[in-house]
Parts: structure tokens; C-alpha cells; sequence
């Protein structure tokens, strides 16, 4: 039997003890005695969420392909057990072994939103590991991040002694070689980091310095160690068809946030929207092969006995084989009892069509996201999406028997005008006098519409990466004035409107936008109770507050404050292979409210086209 | 639609999976092991399926029944193969048997459930503690409060505890017990011991036990709704859960 790193009397007295079980199907079983690295891959939120998480499961299965190699899992334990862990001094452990996460030669965590960086320090706590990498012995594993945060790591920089830029396809067999090679030769903990800070995309914060400037801006950010690169550069897979993707993914013993199976039909995007980190960060597109989906998708659900399989990508619609890869799930999968999802489509005739054959329609709703309510606001943002082509869908959908609409904009967006706020309302009451102009006997009841707005939040890398972004009380203060127009409205009755906590962006906006200066912050910030700050009843926004002003920050300096092309960003070293020439572009566009071409219709010359195959643009 | 009742255990790490989860675990199992379920009609169809009686959180067994609707069946052992290669050692099935037509579910004749108890390794029991437990399940009646949030209600568990037996050769205290179950009355083993320790004023603590259960039966005696406990007038007639339907070979 297998042994449990924690007792049955406390894994009785938590809550969803199988968190902390591990033995989902499919999980991988290695004798950690035979391998010649361990790696402990971490989701830093709780089991549910993490376990649906695609890239963990991709690079779980890449690593366990290699025998020299054994990966395992930890995900940042519940408040109640990580209350009990710490009361009984039982270390983080990984779910496969049940072994402590201390002795690992790596710990991997995945950075997917900014309100998960209090979980690190949590799950450095526990495992018994020092916070900052600097005091870290040989005795320590490697603490290595990656994913989307990682492409502004400053705030977090002091907690990891690597960051992996890029998509972990690429690199890590290099990186693992290297290290199972330099750890048999006797290698220190220092000569290990500096044998990997020379493969590419590699970075190893503590062999960089920065210097500040009076007003707090960036005087000079330079690498202090020989091996040190000057610029990091993004890694990028080019072929996906080739590259690898689990076949066996595990299969959760308890319920997860994402209960299926996921295909991933590309990666990147061609739309360009200006406020999308993922967009810029992931390009070019680049399309798996329609043949290796459909024998994917037959294997995936074959070896875990999903009900449910899911397209993932940033804008479905956009692949070039959708409708051969839809009608064949639907005739595989429908035969056999299975699901299908498909988020991100556009609604049009092929998407209704393969919505009233997947779902009900008289109790699901269409999905619209215009992102923001006037055309000229649109145009800023560069979101192809018109109100005719709105208007169209959802026409067409109603007179296919829908009759609920989901619409989310953002709020807070650069240039944003109360006239452009206005606009949602109006949109959202146009969409319900759309539905009313269908003869009575023809509709299917009353019309329901949800629009609800969420705050811009600017990220790196985006051409928004410049622009200042509201506070607190100018976004209350447009929620407010758009609550006031969402009443007047006509069909005022038949619109709910749903609003985001303003606390969290504010957050949010702080951290994606921070320095090195921000790591006392999360930890002061973390040593006074936060955690799981992406959890609202968690989330105590003063305790953030106290901790800036404890360290004489100002979250206005991060977030309400315009940049000037000349500032040197935080998160300038890094070479996402997109030009800021580019973004600068597209940002002065933005303020024009000129539209850019897509990549398919006209390409711009971002820089992305060398992680391209053949065209860039085509995707293939 | 072709009736089928599977029996199988769980044991290890799998006794911190709760119920839902398990039905979850077969429907995915079913599935992997390409079974010819049936399902229901709709959009969102599922898979024809029912527990004989949920297994607390924390206790194991080797006689828990599961009850399905299948389209096709290819042989019992085929069958029970093909599922235990698709599933978690901790978790495996050991009969699978077709029903006649007009089964009923086993939910619905649920009568009676063994359990074996044994102390929870790390903890230690008084003396004579099996002789006093011995005597205490030996009286005439086992009164005991059964407190919920809205009522307080004295029950006598003796009318339920059908058998029991403490092995006095063992060197671990370990004990058998035949108690009612099913969905007219139900009664948790663990009653007893509680009720044990209260009448030595002393507090229970629920990890002390380890609790198995070891076979679950109907009474093929009793009419629908009704529970023939000790001192009813019919006799019981217990016959397990697995032997109502066929192997097919
Ligand atoms: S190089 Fe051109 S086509 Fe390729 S991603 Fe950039 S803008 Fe799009």
C-alpha cells in the first residue's frame, strides 16, 4: 500500500482530503531511487484549479518521457491544511511519493496570474526552503518559474533562482541535460546556475543588477556575471504539430475546475488585440496538424474515459480546419457519450449550427465579446468585432431559439470617454430590441442579457504596456455611471449587469507592471496573512496597502502613471522576438483609433515570423 | 437494457475518495474499458448507474455493490478483467453478474451490512477492554442518543445489531458486527463504540477504529419498506447482494 505523507486523522479532519492523495489515473510511477533528477513541478493555487491546467500536464508528461527523469506534482495546500501542516511540522510533499518537496533537485512553478504570488512564498514555507534565492545551500532544489508572469519576473525575482522564458517545449531537455551532467561532476549550486544562465531563455536573476533613478524609474539594469546574457530570449516551439503533447493525461479522483480532456488546436493568435498580453506573447500562429488533433483526441479520451473534450486557443474560429476537426468530434464523441466545448468561437452560422448539435440550446447562452461598447473604442483596442456583426449573430441565434446572451467588456480602457462607457448600455439594450422585433409567437420567451465589465489592467508586452491605468475611484466612478445607463436603458429589465471587485485589479495592475522593489511588499505583504489573494474571501486588500506604505511605495507610481517610450521597463531585458518599435506602433495607432490589419490579412512585421514555419500569418 | 450488478473494493489511499467520486471514477472506468453502458437520452447524457449504499469517508470495504444498465455483455470475467486494467489497485472490482429483468436496485433491497473493526495502528486499548465491550454488546438493549441539529432522539441499537463477535485469539482487538442498513434504517457501526464509551463516561474519538466493510445484504424475506430488526415477528432471510443475478461465462 501506498504510504501517505500525512495521517489518516488529519486527512479526515480537512476538508477534500483527495488534494493531497495523489494517484489519479494516469499518474506516473518511478522509482525515485533509479532516475537521475527529480523535479517537483508546482501549480501555486489549490489542487482544482491546478489540476486543470494544460501546460503542467504537457511538461509532466515531457519530463516522465525521459527515464533519466522523474516529475511530480505539488499545488499550494488549503488554508485548514496548511494550518494542520504547520501545527504537526509536516514539510510539503509531492503527491506521487509523498516525498518532501525539499528533496528534489528541482521545484518548477508555473506563474499564471499575478494574485498567485503569495502562494510561493507559502509553498517555499512549507517545504522548508529559504524565500530568497541568495540563501538558498546546496541541500535546496533549484527553484525555477515559468508561464506568462514570467515575462515580467522583477517583482518576483529575489524568490526564484531561474526563470524559464518561453514555451517549456523548447528548452528543457537542454536545461535537464546540462544539469544531470554538471550535478555528476560535482558541480556547486553557484557553477550549476551559471552553466545554465548560458542556454538561451534562461535567467538567473541574482546575476543581474538594477539601479533607480530619484523619481523611482529604472536608471540602468545590468548583468553582473560573466555568463549572464544581456538579453533573455523568448523560446518558441515551431512546429506543434511535432511537438510534444500528453496522450495519457492524468485523470483527477475528485472533481476539478476542468473536468475533461483538452486539445490544443494552436498557439498564438492573428487578431492582435492591443490589450492582450497572450496575444503578443504567443505569436506568431501556429496551427497543429487537423490529423495529429483528430488521433489526439481519440487517444486523450480512449485513455482517461473523459465525458467531456474541450478546443483550447485563443480564438477558435481563426483555425484553419475547424470545421473538419468539429464535425468529426461530433460524429466520434457523440456516438460514445462524450462532450464537446467550445469556447472562444465567434458566433456565425457554423458556430450555431455546432452549438444547436452539442448543447441545448433553450439553456445555454451565446458568448459575445465586443470588450468594449462604441466602435471607436474598439478600434483602439483593435477588436475586429463590429456591432453589425454583433447585431448579426445574435439574430440569427434568436431566431434559432436562443434567447440568452453573455456580453463582457472592460472598463478603464486608454482614451476611454463616458460616451464610450455609454455605449455598453446602449448595446446591451440594442442586442434585447434585436430580440423583440421577432414576431411574439416566434420567440422563445423573454430575452436575457448578462453583460458584465471587468477592469483594464496594462500588461508588459502589450502596446498598452506604456499607458496609464485608472485607480480605484476613477473605475468605481465609471461602474457607477455605467450602472446609472444600464437603467435607462429600455429593456433595462432584461439586462443584468455583473461588475469585478475594483481591489483586485488594483492588485493586479501593481504587480504586472512592477520591479524588483515589489518582492519586500509580497513578502511583507504575505508575512501578515496573505494568501490566496485570487480567493475573494481571502483577498485583504489593506493588508497590500499597509505593506507599500511600510516600505514607502506608491501604487500610483505602478499603475496611474503614463510611461514614456524612453523609460527603461522593468521587463525591457526580456526579447519576446515582438519588437517594441512594434508595440510603440500599435500603441500610437491605438490612440489614433486606427485599426491594424490581422496577421492573415496583412502582416505587420512584428518580429515574431522567425518562430514561424513557412508563412507567418498562415499559421501553418 | 440488460441489468448488471458489480461488486468490488476499496481500500488504501481510495478510502479518502468520497461517494460521488467513486461513481465519478466508474463512469470514466466504464468508459476506458470500453463497457457497452447505456445511457440516458438527452443532451447531456449519463450513464445508467446506482450505489447500493455510500461508504463513509475514511472506511474501506471489499463488499460494495454498484448497479448498471449495459447494452451488450461479453462474459463476467471479461468483463472484471477489463475493468481492473483500467483501474487503481486500491479500487478494484471482483464479480460482476447479470440481473434478471425484474431486479430491483440494490439501493432499494438493502437489508443488512457486515463490518470489521480494528484499532487504528498508533493507538492503544485498557486491559479488559474486549471482555467490558463483549458484556456492553451482550445486554438486553443499547440505549443511545442519537443527537441531530434539530432533535434529540434515544434509540435501542440492540434491535439492529444482528451479529457480532470480538476475536479474543487475535493479538489486535478486532471486531465483527451484522448491523441493519439500507434506506428504511441504517445504523453506522461506529454507534456502538460511541455508545460504549458514553457508558463508561468517556469521550469517543472517532479515529481510533479503523472500520471495513466486508459484505452488504438483502432480505429476501421483507416486503418493500419493511426491516425485520431483532424481536419482529418474521424471521430474516440474508442473502448477499451478489447472489441475485448470473455470471455469465
Ligand atoms: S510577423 Fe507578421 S504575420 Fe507574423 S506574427 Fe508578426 S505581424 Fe503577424
Amino acid at each position: 500500500m501506498r504510504k501517505l505523507a500525512v495521517s489518516d486523522e488529519i486527512l479526515l479532519t480537512i476538508d477534500k482530503p483527495a488534494r493531497y492523495i495523489g494517484n489519479e489515473y494516469n499518474m506516473v510511477v518511478k522509482n525515485p531511487k533509479e532516475v537521475d533528477v527529480r523535479f517537483c513541478m508546482c501549480f501555486p493555487d489549490v489542487y482544482e484549479i491546478g489540476m486543470s491546467h494544460l501546460g503542467i500536464q504537457i511538461l509532466y508528461d515531457m519530463f516522465n518521457k525521459r527515464e533519466d527523469v522523474y516529475c511530480e506534482r505539488v499545488y499550494s495546500p488549503w488554508p485548514d491544511m496548511d494550518r494542520a501542516m504547520r501545527e504537526h511540522k509536516i514539510p510539503l510533499f509531492a503527491l506521487e511519493s509523498q516525498d518532501p518537496v525539499k528533496a528534489f533537485d528541482f521545484l518548477g512553478i508555473t506563474l499564471q496570474y499575478e494574485m498567485c504570488y503569495t502562494n510561493i512564498l507559502q509553498i517555499l514555507e512549507l517545504s522548508g526552503i529559504p524565500f530568497y534565492a541568495t540563501d538558498r545551500s546546496e541541500e535546496d532544489p533549484i527553484v525555477i518559474g515559468g508561464g506568462p508572469c514570467a515575462y515580467n519576473p522583477e517583482p518576483i525575482a529575489d524568490f526564484f533562482d531561474i526563470f524559464y522564458i518561453g514555451e517549456g517545449e523548447t528548452k528543457y531537455d537542454e536545461l535537464l541535460d546540462a544539469y544531470k551532467e554538471m550535478k555528476k561532476n560535482g558541480a556547486s549550486r553557484r557553477e550549476i546556475l551559471e552553466g545554465l544562465a548560458q542556454i538561451e531563455g534562461i535567467y538567473v536573476p541574482q546575476f543581474y543588477e538594477v539601479s533607480y533613478k530619484d523619481d523611482g524609474t529604472i536608471e540602468t539594469f545590468k548583468a553582473v556575471n560573466q555568463y549572464a546574457p544581456e538579453r533573455i530570449v523568448r523560446q518558441a516551439v515551431t512546429d506543434v504539430t511535432n511537438s510534444s503533447y500528453p496522450e495519457k493525461p492524468l485523470v483527477p479522483l475528485m472533481r476539478v475546475t476542468q473536468d475533461r480532456v483538452v486539445l490544443e488546436i494552436q498557439r498564438g493568435c492573428i487578431r492582435g488585440c492591443r490589450f492582450c498580453q497572450a496575444g503578443m506573447l504567443y505569436r506568431p500562429i501556429r496551427e497543429r496538424d487537423v490529423n495529429r488533433l483528430k488521433e489526439l483526441a481519440d487517444k486523450m479520451l480512449e485513455a482517461t474515459g473523459q465525458e467531456e473534450i474541450s478546443l483550447s486557443s485563443l480564438s477558435s474560429s481563426d483555425y484553419t480546419d475547424l470545421k473538419e476537426l468539429v464535425y468529426y468530434l461530433i460524429d466520434e464523441c457523440g456516438s460514445k457519450g462524450v462532450n464537446i466545448s467550445l469556447p472562444s468561437l465567434r458566433i456565425d452560422a457554423f458556430a450555431l449550427d455546432v452549438m444547436s448539435k452539442v448543447q441545448d440550446i433553450r439553456k445555454s447562452s451565446l458568448t459575445f465579446a465586443p470588450e468594449a461598447g462604441s466602435q471607436r473604442m474598439r478600434n483602439v483596442i483593435n477588436k475586429g468585432l463590429t456591432e453589425e456583426v454583433i447585431l448579426k449573430g445574435a439574430m440569427d441565434a434568436f431566431r434559432g431559439g436562443w434567447n440568452r446572451v453573455k456580453l463582457y467588456f472592460m472598463l478603464g480602457l486608454p482614451t476611454e470617454t463616458e460616451e464610450d462607457i455609454e455605449q455598453i448600455a446602449v448595446l446591451s439594450d440594442r442586442i434585447a430590441r434585436e430580440y423583440y422585433t421577432i414576431p411574439k409567437d416566434e420567440r422563445n420567451g423573454k430575452v436575457q442579457i448578462v453583460s458584465s465589465t471587468s477592469f483594464f489592467v496594462p500588461k508588459p508586452f502589450t502596446p498598452f504596456q506604456w499607458t496609464r491605468m485608472a485607480t480605484p475611484e476613477e473605475f468605481l466612478q465609471k461602474q457607477r455611471f455605467l450602472k446609472g445607463k444600464m437603467k435607462e436603458q429600455l429593456n433595462a429589465k432584461s439586462i443584468k449587469y455583473n461588475w469585478h471587485e475594483v481591489e483586485l485589479s488594483a492588485l493586479e495592475g501593481l504587480l504586472a507592471r512592477g520591479d524588483r522593489k515589489l518582492s519586500k511588499v509580497i513578502m511583507d505583504a504575505y508575512k501578515d496573512g496573505c494568501m490566496f489573494d485570487s480567493w475573494s474571501e481571502y483577498f485583504v486588500y489593506e493588508k497590500w496597502m499597509r505593506a507599500l506604505e511600510n516600505n514607502h511605495l506608491d501604487i500610483n507610481f505602478y499603475t496611474a502613471r503614463e510611461r514614456s517610450y524612453d523609460e527603461i521597463l522593468p521587463w525591457d531585458f526580456i526579447d519576446i522576438k515582438v519588437s517594441k518599435k512594434f508595440l510603440e506602433r500599435e500603441y500610437e495607432q491605438a490612440k489614433k483609433a486606427v485599426v491594424t490589419p490581422n496577421c492573415r490579412q496583412n502582416c505587420s512585421g512584428c518580429g515574431a515570423a522567425v518562430f514561424s514555419g513557412t508563412k507567418c500569418g498562415s499559421g501553418r | 437494457m440488460i441489468k448488471a450488478r458489480i461488486k468490488f473494493e476499496k481500500t488504501g489511499s481510495m478510502k479518502f475518495i468520497g461517494h460521488l467520486d467513486v461513481m465519478r471514477y466508474f463512469q470514466k472506468a466504464l468508459k476506458r474499458a470500453k463497457i457497452d453502458v447505456g445511457y440516458s437520452e438527452g443532451f447531456n447524457p449519463h450513464q445508467l448507474m446506482s450505489f447500493a449504499s455510500p461508504l463513509g469517508l475514511g472506511l474501506t470495504s471489499c463488499g460494495e455493490y454498484l448497479d448498471l444498465q449495459l447494452k451488450s455483455v461479453t462474459s463476467s470475467e471479461d468483463i472484471v478483467k477489463r475493468l481492473n486494467d483500467v483501474m487503481s489497485e486500491e479500487l478494484r472490482v471482483l464479480d460482476f453478474k447479470v440481473l434478471p429483468e425484474d431486479a430491483k436496485t440494490s439501493m432499494s433491497i438493502l437489508a443488512a451490512c457486515d463490518y470489521k473493526i480494528t484499532l487504528r495502528q498508533g493507538y492503544h486499548l485498557w486491559e479488559n477492554f474486549r471482555q467490558e465491550l463483549d458484556a456492553f454488546l451482550g445486554n438486553d438493549t443499547i440505549l443511545f442518543t442519537k443527537k441531530t441539529k434539530k432533535s434529540t432522539k434515544e434509540v435501542d441499537l440492540k434491535q439492529s445489531l444482528y451479529e457480532y463477535k470480538i476475536d479474543y485469539e487475535a493479538e489486535e482487538f478486532s471486531l465483527f458486527m451484522q448491523v441493519t442498513s439500507g434506506s428504511v434504517f441504517n445504523v453506522k457501526p461506529e454507534l456502538y463504540l460511541q455508545a460504549f464509551y458514553e457508558s463508561k463516561g468517556m469521550e469517543y474519538s472517532p479515529f481510533t477504529f479503523e472500520i471495513h466493510r466486508l459484505e452488504m445484504y438483502a432480505d429476501t424475506n421483507a416486503k418493500k419498506g419493511e426491516v425485520n430488526m431483532n424481536g419482529s415477528d418474521k424471521k430474516r432471510v440474508l442473502q448477499p447482494l451478489s447472489e441475485f443475478g448470473e455470471t455469465v461465462s
